[in-house]
């Protein structure tokens, strides 16, 4: 079995902070993270391995030369190889470029490495959130796509994949090959070993720079060739005025929010 | 895709049983206001199985125009047949925009449909407009978690798309149903669809819940200390308001409610009248899922919680004190 699974390096928006004056973001001693919903979609592939132990995993990242940190990362958990796929012409992608420059990559890899049965993505990306990547990639690889996956199963030719879905758990069948999206099971993934930490760091990364494929279009990425742009960026305004009820005592307090409530139709 | 049309279309996602999922219904309400600013047709698409009430509804609500692809191949959603189904019904008739419901299946229908016609997608938007200068759509969206908000447009390609968070609009007045409706002969074979659904486990009985379409929604975070609290606390309170319990994501993960009740960033986006907020402090990824709720309230013993900056009322003290008197005064005033 061979899988793919797409990494991206993202800022940890948790630690994002607003400067109050200048309603901008602070990214400055923000940490750049393995994108959390990608490490699911590394611990579903590693699951995989841990049953069928011939089992290759490969992870691409499409990013500046840095991103190498979390291929790197993935080794040190559960990735046997790693590439990068790094150009200045790459730049300013939105997700349609961006799925169309990594289904390339990922031709280009398969060149190297045999082709995948499976290519594993996270659901999201938690700079971006769009969930767009995945799908666009299935759609340019012609794929059939199983979105929201939280674990999986090799049945024979069929992988199994626990999706969520809105009324509980589905069981989704789809043959190989298949394009997954993870999101957050319900289990932790696994951490990296020393050992692997060890050899991760020895590991060399491949980068496909911007010439990798001369039959891309570049009218296809790039800030020109994205069909979609940012107009205008800005922070959520703040609401204003909230109204602190505050009497002597719990229950007071409760009684006066129950008769706003109950005035103003609320309930 | 060049269009062939000034129309704006919105994609009506259907239930299993034909009827209509709220959020469409809500996007007609934008859709009405932004398709006559474009001098174009609005138009519901309406894909499922036996839809008769969702076609009928779509112009209650205002649609002029209903386009319908009905079989029972689209009961159950796929994406193979979904996609197949909007690619040929978008081709044919070329709308300037269309719009799509964020629910799960919107968000995997969406940048599968839009890749395959090559256009532009923005995702999860919250709010939408008709830029004056170019009458392109000018979607807005949250990033970085709720962090920045960012107006997106796609100039050059059509139809220009984006999904829409379930609960941000309101559903429209109705109008008086004057809608055109076409129904189109398209249908996919089964060899076509890659998927299948071999099995459904259901949510145990109790833990099935409607966050986005509820009406009130009480919630519980990681101050309730507990699993008990949800039982002995809010669903009194949700019980005696007609609401349902919401969560945290931090209450998720104690195991203390199933992931079915978490709103947030990973959970559900919800837009209910009142969303009481007890001992949850406001992180970002949870204020992403439902600060447009039209009216919030939240008790914290914390006073520099987060989440009192996004509320319209907020009670300062212990939810297991607070919420009981809430429940036993909104009792009592009712009553009387
Ligand atoms: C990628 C990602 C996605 C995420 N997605 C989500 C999501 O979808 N939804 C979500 O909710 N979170 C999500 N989170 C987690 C989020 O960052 C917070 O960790 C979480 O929302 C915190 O939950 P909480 O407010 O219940 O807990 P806490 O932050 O621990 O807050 C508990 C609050 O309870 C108050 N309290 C304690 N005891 C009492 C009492 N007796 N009476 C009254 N108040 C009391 C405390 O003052 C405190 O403010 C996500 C995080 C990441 C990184
Ligand atoms: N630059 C990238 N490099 C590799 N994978 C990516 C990249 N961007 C997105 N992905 C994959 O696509 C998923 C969805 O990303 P997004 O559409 O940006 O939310 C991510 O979780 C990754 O698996």
């Amino acid at each position: 079995m061979n899988i793919l699974v797409c990494v991206k390096q993202v800022p940890d928006t948790t630690q994002i902070k607003i400067d109050p004056v200048k309603h901008t973001l602070i990214r400055e001693g923000v940490p750049s993270i393995l994108n959390p919903f990608d490490g699911y979609a590394l611990e579903a592939a590693a699951r995989i391995k841990d049953k069928n132990p011939d089992t290759k995993i490969v992870v691409v990242t499409m990013g500046p030369p840095q991103a190498v940190a979390v291929l790197k990362e993935c080794v040190g958990i559960a990735a046997d190889k790693g590439y990068l796929v790094s150009g200045r012409t790459f730049g300013g992608s939105d997700t349609l470029a961006t799925s169309y420059i990594i289904s390339h990559a990922i031709k280009k890899i398969e060149e190297l490495e045999g082709p995948f049965d499976a290519i594993f993505c996270g659901k999201q990306a938690i700079d971006g959130d769009t969930a767009q990547v995945g799908p666009e990639i299935a759609e340019w690889l012609g794929l059939p796509q199983v979105t929201y996956g939280l674990e999986c199963e090799v049945d024979g030719d069929t992988l199994k994949v626990q999706k969520e879905a809105e009324d509980g758990v589905q069981i989704i069948g789809v043959k190989f090959p298949c394009l997954v999206t993870f999101t957050k099971p319900s289990f932790d993934p696994r951490y990296p070993t020393i050992k692997r930490k060890l050899a991760a760091n020895k590991a060399k990364f491949e980068t496909l720079g911007d010439d990798f494929d001369p039959s891309m279009d570049p009218a296809n990425y790039g800030l020109a060739g994205s069909p979609t742009h940012v107009k205008k960026s800005f922070t959520p305004p703040v609401k204003e005025g909230g109204m602190i009820i505050k009497e002597e005592t719990g229950a007071e307090s409760a009684a006066k929010l129950a008769q706003i409530l109950v005035d103003n139709n609320i309930i | 895709m060049e269009a062939k049309t000034k129309d704006l279309w919105v994609f009506i996602e259907t239930n299993e049983d034909g009827s209509p999922k709220k959020v469409g219904l809500e996007l007609l309400n934008p859709g009405r206001r932004m398709a006559d600013k474009q001098g174009g047709k609005l138009v519901a698409l309406v894909v499922g199985n036996n839809v008769d009430e969702t076609i009928e509804q779509a112009g209650t609500y205002g649609a002029d125009q209903v386009i319908v692809i009905e079989g029972p191949e689209f009961e159950k959603y796929t994406t193979d047949a979904y996609v197949n189904a909007l690619a040929y019904a978008v081709e044919k008739y070329g709308p300037t925009t269309l719009m799509i419901g964020a629910t799960p299946n919107g968000r995997d229908l969406g940048p599968r449909f839009s890749s395959r016609i090559k256009t532009g997608l923005t995702a999860d938007c919250t709010s939408l407009d008709i830029d004056d200068e170019t009458g392109n759509v000018a979607w807005t969206r949250p990033a970085f978690g709720g962090n920045l908000m960012a107006t997106i447009m796609c100039p050059d390609h059509r139809p220009q798309c984006g999904t829409v968070r379930p609960g941000v609009f309101k559903k429209p007045e109705p109008v008086e149903n004057k809608a055109e409706v076409i129904r189109e002969d398209f249908h996919v074979a089964p060899e076509d669809i890659r998927t299948t659904l071999l099995e459904t486990i259901k949510e145990s009985a109790g833990d099935v819940v409607d966050l986005e379409g509820a009406d009130i929604i009480i919630s519980g975070g990681r101050g309730m200390g507990g699993p008990e609290g949800f039982n002995t606390t809010l669903k009194p309170l949700a019980d005696l308001v007609g609401g349902v319990v919401g969560a945290s994501r931090a209450a998720v993960d104690s195991g203390w409610i199933s992931h079915a009740h978490q709103v947030g960033q990973t959970g559900k986006t919800v837009g209910p009248k009142l969303y009481v907020a007890c001992g949850i402090s406001g992180a970002i990824q949870h204020l992403a899922g439902m600060s447009s709720s039209d009216c919030i309230v939240a008790i914290n013993k914390d006073e520099d919680a987060t989440i009192f900056t996004v509320a319209d009322y907020g009670i300062v003290g212990d939810l297991y004190e607070v919420v009981p008197a809430l429940t036993a005064e909104i009792k009592k005033l009712k009553e009387a």
